[in-house]
């Protein structure tokens, strides 16, 4: 069941981003920012927290899941250190897949060789 | 004094320059495309032994003139000049080429339209006397021609059905004063047309445009039809950009489709993440050196008339909203046995 659910949510994310590619003409990127800034928004707004605990990586996997990540972080932050914490909160909450992203794409660049 | 020239924009030759040699190489999916037996060269790597594919496609256009050179049976040293271009920043395809041979060389970007804008600049410096052999050579690369105008194909961005599959090749072609080899008859240089597309991801519809305004004034300054050629060669304006063409000539009482091919339609067999055909300078290079050039020899064409079109926008140009101005070459070749 819980796999079910969360290939619907992450599903439904993902078909929303296929759709607005298909049937406009905005490119690649501003899908990617809007949907970070779609997943900061709804996360401030309290809705994208009980989307995580229904879909789980569903809902974290994908780019609104970042933007999710980063205003979780802000807010711990904030609750913690004050106005201050809004500054550091967003990447510490990233840092391990920011890390990641960097590290295994270096790894990789180095191993291979792309095929285009 | 008297000048060679016929009606607004064309040119025409007393003495004949002669196409006494052309030569291709391409990558993997053209050759597996339905012209892939006519190549003289196929690599079954995208990189050809290169460590990157900026160097791969300098050594397919190296080739190409390598093989132009050994068909027309000359050295290095009898060409007077050496015309290439390709889609790169500062055309560092064609000037690494260059750096390898010891040519006059003189660089040229016209994007997509680069080998028509080759031969008819080639076909005037022999046409005048003031060249004995000139070279003439354009290239692209799929995975170049990606990083250059959109993202890296490493990113793996999705594909829109409009787009269209810059191919991995060049073609090369050797412009002599005299010798055996289909003659330029002709030369009409386009006018720059920009009717307002902004979408980079729709190149046909931007070319379009360009396309017929040249075709029109060719027909017009030559009093000819479209029937007075065997084939109308046009280089990369895909699915799309041959319907918004023949549309447009047609609102002139022009009607071609019998006549016309594209370049872009022929090299591929049409897979999905083809979108809406090839293109890209090595295109129509390729298209024409491997096909039509062989059989304007074999005189099973007569006449052709070869029109390239280029988009000259930017990836600057477009990020800022500038719409793509673009431009088409024309130049009539007729077999010798015409």
């Amino acid at each position: 069941m819980t796999y079910i659910k969360a290939f619907v949510v992450g599903g439904v994310l993902c078909a929303i981003a296929q759709f607005i590619l298909d049937i406009t003409k905005v490119n690649p990127a501003l899908i990617m920012v809007s949907f970070v800034s779609a997943g900061a928004i709804l996360s401030g707004l309290g809705i994208y927290g009980p989307l995580v605990k229904l879909g789980g990586a569903g809902a974290t996997i994908p780019l609104t899941g970042f933007g999710h990540t980063l205003v979780t972080g802000m807010l711990e932050d904030a609750a913690k250190m004050g106005w201050f914490g809004l500054l550091t909160g967003g990447l510490r909450a990233a840092s391990s897949g920011l890390t990641a992203a960097i590290l295994f794409g270096y790894l990789m660049a180095v191993l291979f060789n792309p095929k285009g | 004094m008297e000048f060679h020239r016929r009606g607004t924009s064309t040119c025409i030759f007393p003495e004949m320059p002669v196409v006494v040699a052309a030569a291709s190489v391409v990558g993997p999916r053209e050759g597996e495309g339905p012209l892939g037996r006519l190549f003289d060269m196929v690599y079954n790597d995208t990189l050809f032994q290169e460590t990157s594919w900026e160097k791969a496609e300098t050594r397919m256009l190296r080739q190409a003139l390598d093989l132009a050179l050994a068909k027309a049976g000359i050295d290095q040293t009898q060409v007077d000049f050496l015309l290439a271009g390709d889609l790169l920043n500062q055309i560092i395809s064609s000037s690494y080429m260059a750096r390898e041979y010891d040519i006059p060389y003189v660089g040229l970007y016209g994007a997509c339209a680069t080998m028509a804008e080759g031969l008819a600049l080639g076909s005037l410096l022999v046409g005048g006397r003031f060249a004995r052999y000139v070279a003439v050579a354009s290239s692209s690369h799929h995975d170049t021609a990606e990083r250059q105008y959109r993202y890296p194909t490493e990113f793996g961005y999705q594909r829109v059905p409009t787009s269209q599959w810059t191919a991995t090749a060049a073609g090369a072609v050797i412009i002599a004063a005299k010798g055996a080899g289909p003659r330029v008859e002709a030369v009409t240089v386009g006018r720059v047309q920009d009717y307002g597309v902004i979408d980079p991801n729709d190149m046909g519809s931007a070319m379009a445009p360009a396309f017929a305004d040249t075709v029109w004034r060719h027909l017009q300054d030559m009093s000819r039809k479209p029937d007075d050629y065997d084939l109308i060669l046009s280089g990369d304006l895909g699915k799309i950009g041959v319907g918004i063409s023949h549309r447009l000539l047609l609102q002139k009482g022009i009607d071609i489709e019998s006549r016309h091919q594209d370049s872009g339609l022929l090299l591929y067999e049409m897979k999905p993440e083809i979108g809406a055909g090839a293109s890209g300078c090595g295109c129509i290079a390729s298209v024409f050196t491997a096909k039509f050039w062989p059989d304007l020899m074999a005189g099973k064409i007569k006449r052709m008339l070869l029109v390239a079109t280029g988009a000259l926008h930017s990836p600057t140009s477009c990020q800022q909203g500038e719409s793509i101005p673009s431009i088409a070459h024309a130049v009539a070749l007729v077999s010798e046995t015409a």
